[in-house]
């Protein structure tokens, strides 16, 4: 991986991109050489999936030029970038719903359906990334869509790949693979621009990072020679807080229990529940482990009340004791549960909608709403007190939730769920995809809920996390859940594998 | 027993005008454009068609040029809407307006005055066979093209290259764009063939099905349409069927009239609306068939942002 002398792959001379009074990139040099795996590190909105779309053309530049191979080329589309060798990995996936794997594909890899559809399955295999060409993307979890994007890109013998927070939604064995695949590529001299928010995975795998910070390049680094500690400062400017996380103070009152819960989804091919038992309790964060994929979305939709139960099935999800299996999301927010889903933009929020409108959305119920009049000063300060309470980015509170990056607006729904001071707090993937900084701050905000008697489920991909704010851990597979274990009496293998299906502790009785 | 003959026989050629209109919208809803024009293109086609025959007796003279004209029509739509952001649903109707004044201008000196149709083409030995033959093999050219376009459509939707890019463009025209596919121009070619078809179909109705003219001779068929893109829930077989069902519903409404059963008029013409409402109904129950067939972006204005 040494640097060639010669030419770079690419180079960009002072990049400058603004929308409106917003510099998104001011003046951004950046070079990446041919078979170097290059970071591009940044707080939410600084600027980095702006950049990105840069380079793959689907913004062009107010200012600055893109030098691929030594020559200035306008990189006008996306077409344009494929054609010069350059693929991309999208943070908001690029798939249609409607269509199946193969025809997604096809659409930038024109070629006969059957032929392509196995030169999918041999580098799905090849690289260990488990895909069924046929199958419709509608019915695709969150980590098998992001494995067709990357087939996708890897289809297309790239010169250079661009990936977009690839390993937020794999588990660890899979991102073991990814990164064998990564190097892999690497050593066949494609370059790489990888964008992460997790330290040590750039620390693991990049030979260079830029770090951006408010839309300008705050440096250059050696991530295998510099802490994890010292890149996140140089990220963020100031140091990011510990998470700190008191042992639980549980009076044992369950605020949600589910007793044997099954669910079959009409579509057969979104995962249903088996037999599904487990108790949150007052002040206690249980922590629900897994491959996507393997029911944590029905689950998560069964206990926000977005798919109802049967009358004769409501005994299966109850809260406070109560059986609210039959009731609607409403009813069941009114008796004091409070859901952050993992899609942000359609299920926790509107995106066309002001963030103070989407603040009303829940948050109706603290008096903002009299007699079926919208009262327009408490909405906007309940919105305000949301930006200031999680330190959201925005200009004021009038802007659209559409204009909020990933973390931003996590940080605004996490905000807006938590001054509903709910009970029962379910939250699934709480930081998928945002950065460091952000993500401490969000698991800071769990804890002090926590303490403050709050019984929480937390639906993650994410075990580090899990291991970080959890008391209990179960493990989702197949539709089951593991029976309950103490965060501290089990490791972070005995973990993976059962998320792998390997252990036997997966319920046999409820109760 | 001569009634239903009667009917049957009539029903593909009363479908044919409805059915060429909706697979022409059913086009362009595919690829997220509403456009509500379609009464008055085929208005606009009908009287230019009547016209161009009256004067040349060229009925291929008259359907090419009533095409033309009204894709020439959609094309100020597709440009409000494309290029000035214009609202989907209120330029669609002032377009439509425009088209049935032009109309009423351009066939104000053809009122009431009649053409020679062309002769059905009979199928030789088929068209023989007692009752079948009849309904199905004596029919004039239009038909048997347009189920033809029918079957033909059908496949370039669920099949072709083409047909993929029209569908992914209406479902989410930013991931489109991202993808580098020519959103604008995707959209601006749907829009020119749901205008090329109901040209097709305003020309077919003024000219060969009922070739006398009068203003307003359309009577909503273009209504019809937008509502058999709906019942056939933008799937082209299935509107290929409602059409004829639709068709027949048409030509039993004069047949009631003539044998004096005393049903009013007004509830057999209204009968395609409140089937549509029906249908709705019905499959609104499985969200997810509508999801996977309904244009997800319909209605919704797309600016690619440099």
């Amino acid at each position: 991986m040494t640097l060639s002398a010669c030419s770079p792959l690419l180079e960009l001379r002072d990049i400058t991109k603004r929308y409106g009074e917003l510099v998104a990139n001011d003046a951004i040099n950046l070079t990446v050489h041919a078979g170097e795996t290059h970071a591009i590190l940044g707080e939410n909105g600084a600027g980095k999936s702006t950049l990105m779309k840069i380079i793959f053309g689907v913004h062009q530049p107010d200012q600055g030029e893109i030098l691929w191979q030594g020559k200035p080329i306008p990189i006008t589309n996306p077409a344009k970038a494929r054609d010069l060798g350059i693929s991309m990995v999208f943070q908001h996936f690029s798939l249609f719903e409607t269509i199946s794997v193969v025809e997604n594909i096809s659409l930038t890899i024109p070629a006969p359906l059957p032929n392509l559809a196995k030169r999918i399955l041999a580098k799905s295999k090849a690289f260990g990334l488990p895909v069924n060409p046929q199958a419709s993307v509608h019915s695709l979890s969150v980590g098998e869509r992001q494995r067709v994007e990357i087939i996708r890109c890897l289809l297309q013998e790239p010169k250079l790949m661009i990936l977009d927070e690839p390993t937020s939604v794999l588990p660890p064995p899979a991102v073991d693979r990814l990164f064998t695949t990564l190097r892999n590529l690497s050593a066949h001299g494609i370059a790489i621009l990888y964008i992460s928010h997790k330290l040590e995975e750039i620390r693991a795998l990049c030979d260079r990072a830029t770090v951006l910070r408010g839309g300008v390049v705050t440096g250059t680094a050696n991530p295998t020679k510099t802490s994890a500690k010292d890149l996140a400062t140089l990220m963020i400017g100031r140091n990011i807080p510990q998470v700190t996380h008191r042992k639980s103070r549980t009076d044992g009152t369950p605020q949600l229990t589910l007793k044997r819960l099954n669910y079959h989804d009409p579509n057969l091919n979104i995962m249903g529940l088996k037999d599904i038992s487990l108790t949150v309790q007052t002040g206690e964060i249980v922590g629900v482990a897994g491959v996507s994929g393997n029911g944590q979305l029905t689950l998560a939709r069964l206990i926000s009340g977005e798919d109802v139960l049967s009358r004769n099935q409501a005994n299966s999800i109850r809260m406070q004791g109560e059986p609210v299996g039959h009731l609607p999301p409403d009813a069941r927010r009114k008796r004091g549960l409070s859901f952050v889903p993992e899609d942000r933009l359609g299920r926790g929020t509107v995106p066309s909608m002001s963030i103070s409108n989407n603040g009303l959305l829940t948050g109706h119920r603290l008096g903002i709403v009299k007699r079926g009049m919208i009262r327009r000063h408490k909405r906007d300060t309940f919105a305000q007190d949301c930006i200031k309470a999680m330190n959201v980015q925005t200009p004021n509170e009038q802007a659209k939730v559409a204009s909020l990056s990933g973390g931003n607006l996590q940080k605004f729904i996490i905000a807006r769920e938590m001054a509903l001071k709910p009970q029962l707090l379910v939250v699934s993937q709480p930081t998928w995809g945002i950065d460091v900084g952000a993500a401490a701050l969000v698991r800071q905000r769990l804890i002090d809920l926590r303490d403050n008697g709050t019984a929480i489920l937390i639906i993650s991909e994410e075990l580090e996390e899990l291991f970080e704010i959890s008391d209990r851990l179960t493990v989702m597979y197949n539709g089951q859940l593991s029976i309950p274990m103490f965060t501290r009496d089990t490791t972070f293998e005995q973990i993976g594998q059962m998320m792998m299906g390997q252990l036997p502790t997966f319920m046999e009785t409820a109760e | 027993m001569d009634t239903i003959i009667f009917i049957l026989t009539g029903t593909f050629a009363t479908a044919t005008p409805l059915l060429l209109a909706a697979l022409g919208e059913l086009v362009a809803e595919k690829s997220g454009i509403i456009n509500l024009s379609i009464e008055g293109m085929m208005a606009l086609s009908a009287a230019m068609g009547f016209a161009i025959v009256y004067t040349t007796g060229s009925h291929l003279l008259a359907f090419a040029v009533a095409a033309g004209l009204a894709m020439l029509l959609s094309a100020v739509f597709a440009t409000l809407v494309m290029f000035f952001s214009a609202n989907q649903v209120a330029s669609g109707l002032a377009v439509g307006i425009l088209g049935l004044g032009l109309s009423a201008l351009l066939g104000r000196d053809y009122e009431s005055l009649t053409l020679q149709a062309p002769s059905a083409l009979s199928v030789p030995i088929l068209s023989d066979i007692p009752i079948l033959g009849s309904i199905l093999f004596q029919q004039d050219i239009v038909v048997y093209m347009t189920i033809t376009a029918g079957f033909g459509l059908m496949w370039i939707i669920q099949h072709s290259r083409v047909g993929l890019i029209l569908r992914i463009v209406g479902e989410n025209p930013h991931i489109a764009h991202n993808l580098g596919f020519n959103v604008l121009q995707v959209r601006f070619l749907a829009i020119l063939f749901g205008g090329f078809m109901a040209g097709i179909a305003g020309a077919y109705a003024s000219t060969i099905l009922t070739p006398i003219w009068s203003q307003g001779m359309i009577l909503g068929r273009g209504w019809i349409a937008l509502a058999l893109v709906v019942f056939g829930t933008w799937r082209v077989l299935r509107v290929m069927i409602g059409a004829y069902l639709f068709g027949a519903l048409l030509l039993a409404d004069l047949a009631v009239q003539t044998l004096n059963l005393g049903i009013p008029s007004q509830i057999m013409t209204s009968m395609p609306y409140a089937m549509t409402i029906v249908v709705l109904a019905i499959i609104s129950r499985d969200t997810l068939r509508i999801r996977l067939n309904a244009p997800v972006s319909l209605g919704q204005n797309y600016r690619p942002n440099h």
